[in-house]
């Protein structure tokens, strides 16, 4: 076959070669990737999503620049062991705000994706500050000096805006208000029915988190993970056996 | 002996030669190339029996059907079905019959211990033992009760939390951080407290003390400081300390107040689970 012989003209042209293979490299790409654009299959439309609060985003970056996705995971496999310890197993639209997002590789301790309300905040302050004095057999580092360091939100404007460039549906209104909802999510004292309409009455945990004065980095965290899985009301939801 | 080296003439050459070396073009082994070839046929079988083609809005279902949804929903159904009947008869039993009733009871136990280990247990230990600030399920000191209708009832709608309105409820003020009583009044009660488990810090003030715990704590705790659990208000006369026992983490208590929170697990467990694991709990040790 006269086209199989011209291979020696790429095997013998080390450019020529790496530009072709960079096309077969390009065509298998597009050919995996792209129909996930356009698959209306892909991801779901589920009732009860919505976008994270500034206290809660400040805590999903606190969750990763702790690392806490090299040991936990979050996502729930369909599997009966997985749904029997976790709860119902985790839809894609579940992660649809996260950039990235943290379904992570990689189990040392329990998947978090459903982690919220399942224990008490006073709990999550013990077990953060020192994981053993809950659980014994934990091997999970300390990270006490959360409640020592305060977080002001004075950039959490700046993330919500860089989130909403990727598709994330912040409105201007929360944009602009995101002082505010961060101040008032830690401190039951403050104002916080805006907080409530803009992101949901139900979904929004207002507390003081630490119980200390202040919104430190603990705060934050906890009201991260105590959100963490508790958008979506199963009891109301009907799985689409399809995807 | 060595082998005859290869005819050259016998097989031809691929007609690649590079410094005076040529290449051999001998056919692949028979059995290598048609299992090649099966493969492939398989491949493709395959991406028709399951879900696999790509298209425009949708990718092509597969002529099996199958689905992981619906397999770990089947496989779900079928252990529930497996377990039905006990299931049934455990939700519908009176609560005070369970421990009476061998097949019930055995049950009860080994499912309550599991799920004991999987929703409990990282509050309360993997042994039930307890930590500080999470009472110990062993002993026979129990805030809001230790009868399985009790223990039912706590583990059904939790305490304190805000996503049950049945939860258990009570709160104990901060006397010191909301200025209900005085540096020194919190002094003496604390080593009133002290005074009726063991023995007081300062024995000079225990007599002032009592006067503080008559007028502000025994409405909760008792006359005699024994407890009451209607208000989950701890029995203080019997040297269990959920909180620490010492004279700085019972001044810390009585100054800024410190109450546990348990969240309700009826939208996590079904009736049976929650069943279950309050049987467990009250064979522990310490059921009443």
């Amino acid at each position: 076959m006269a086209i199989l012989d011209k291979h020696k003209i790429l095997e013998t042209n080390a450019t020529l070669l790496l530009v072709f293979s960079f096309l077969v490299v390009t065509i298998g790409g597009i050919v995996q990737i792209a129909p996930l654009f356009w698959l209306e299959n892909t991801i779901e439309d589920v009732e009860g999503m919505r976008p994270y609060t500034p206290l809660e985003l400040a805590g999903r970056d606190i969750y990763l620049r702790e690392g806490c996705y090299v040991c936990h995971s979050q996502m729930i496999r369909p599997m009966r062991d997985e749904v029997e310890r976790y709860g119902h197993y985790s839809l894609a639209a579940e992660s649809q705000y996260d950039h990235p997002f943290q379904w992570g590789s990689k189990r040392t301790g329990p998947d978090l994706a459903r982690v919220g309300g399942r224990y008490s905040d006073d709990w999550h302050v013990d077990h953060l500050i020192d994981p053993q004095s809950v659980v014994p057999e934990s091997i999970m580092p300390k990270y006490g000096y959360l409640t020592n360091k305060q977080v002001d939100g004075k950039h959490i404007g700046d993330l919500m805006r860089t989130q909403s460039y990727v598709g994330v549906p912040y409105t201007d209104e929360m944009i602009v208000n995101a002082q505010l909802d961060f101040n008032a999510q830690a401190d039951p004292d403050l104002d916080y029915d805006g907080l409530l309409e803009r992101y949901g009455e139900d979904s929004v945990n207002v507390r003081n988190f630490d119980g200390r004065h202040g919104t430190s980095e603990m705060d934050a965290l906890v009201a991260y993970l105590q959100m963490l899985g508790t958008l979506v009301d199963f009891s109301t939801f009907t799985p689409d056996a399809s995807r | 002996m060595s082998k005859q080296p290869v005819q050259k003439n016998e097989v031809s050459t691929t007609g690649h030669e590079w410094d005076g070396i040529e290449e051999f073009n001998n056919p692949l082994p028979r059995w290598w190339l048609w299992t090649f070839y099966l493969t492939i046929i398989w491949g493709i079988g395959y991406t028709i029996a399951y879900p696999a083609w790509p298209g425009i809005k949708g990718a092509t279902e597969g002529m099996l059907g199958f689905s992981t949804r619906a397999e770990v929903a089947a496989d779900i159904e079928a252990v529930n079905t497996q377990n039905e009947a006990i299931n049934t008869r455990l939700a519908s039993a009176e609560l005070t019959e369970i421990a009476n009733d061998p097949e019930l009871n055995g049950y009860a136990n080994s499912a309550g211990a599991a799920v004991f280990k999987t929703w409990c247990a990282q509050c309360h230990g993997s042994g039930a033992a307890g930590a500080k600030g999470y009472p110990n399920l062993l002993d026979n000191d129990w805030l809001w009760g230790g009868d399985i209708e009790s223990i039912h009832q706590t583990v059904t709608a939790g305490i304190r939390n805000e996503e049950n309105f049945d939860a258990r409820y009570s709160e104990m003020p901060a006397f010191g951080r909301d200025e209900l009583l005085e540096d020194e009044q919190i002094d003496q009660v604390v080593n009133f407290v002290m005074s009726l488990s063991g023995d007081p810090m300062d024995a000079s003030l225990v007599g002032e003390g009592a006067t503080v715990f008559a007028d502000n704590c025994a409405s909760c705790h008792g006359d005699a400081g024994l407890g009451d659990r209607d208000q989950g208000a701890p029995n203080l006369a019997d040297a269990i300390w959920l909180f620490g026992g010492s004279y700085g983490d019972i001044r810390e208590t009585v100054y800024n107040s410190r109450f546990g929170v348990m969240p309700s697990w009826d939208t996590r467990l079904t009736e049976a689970q929650i069943r279950a694991v309050s049987a467990y709990v009250h064979q522990l040790g310490g059921g009443e």
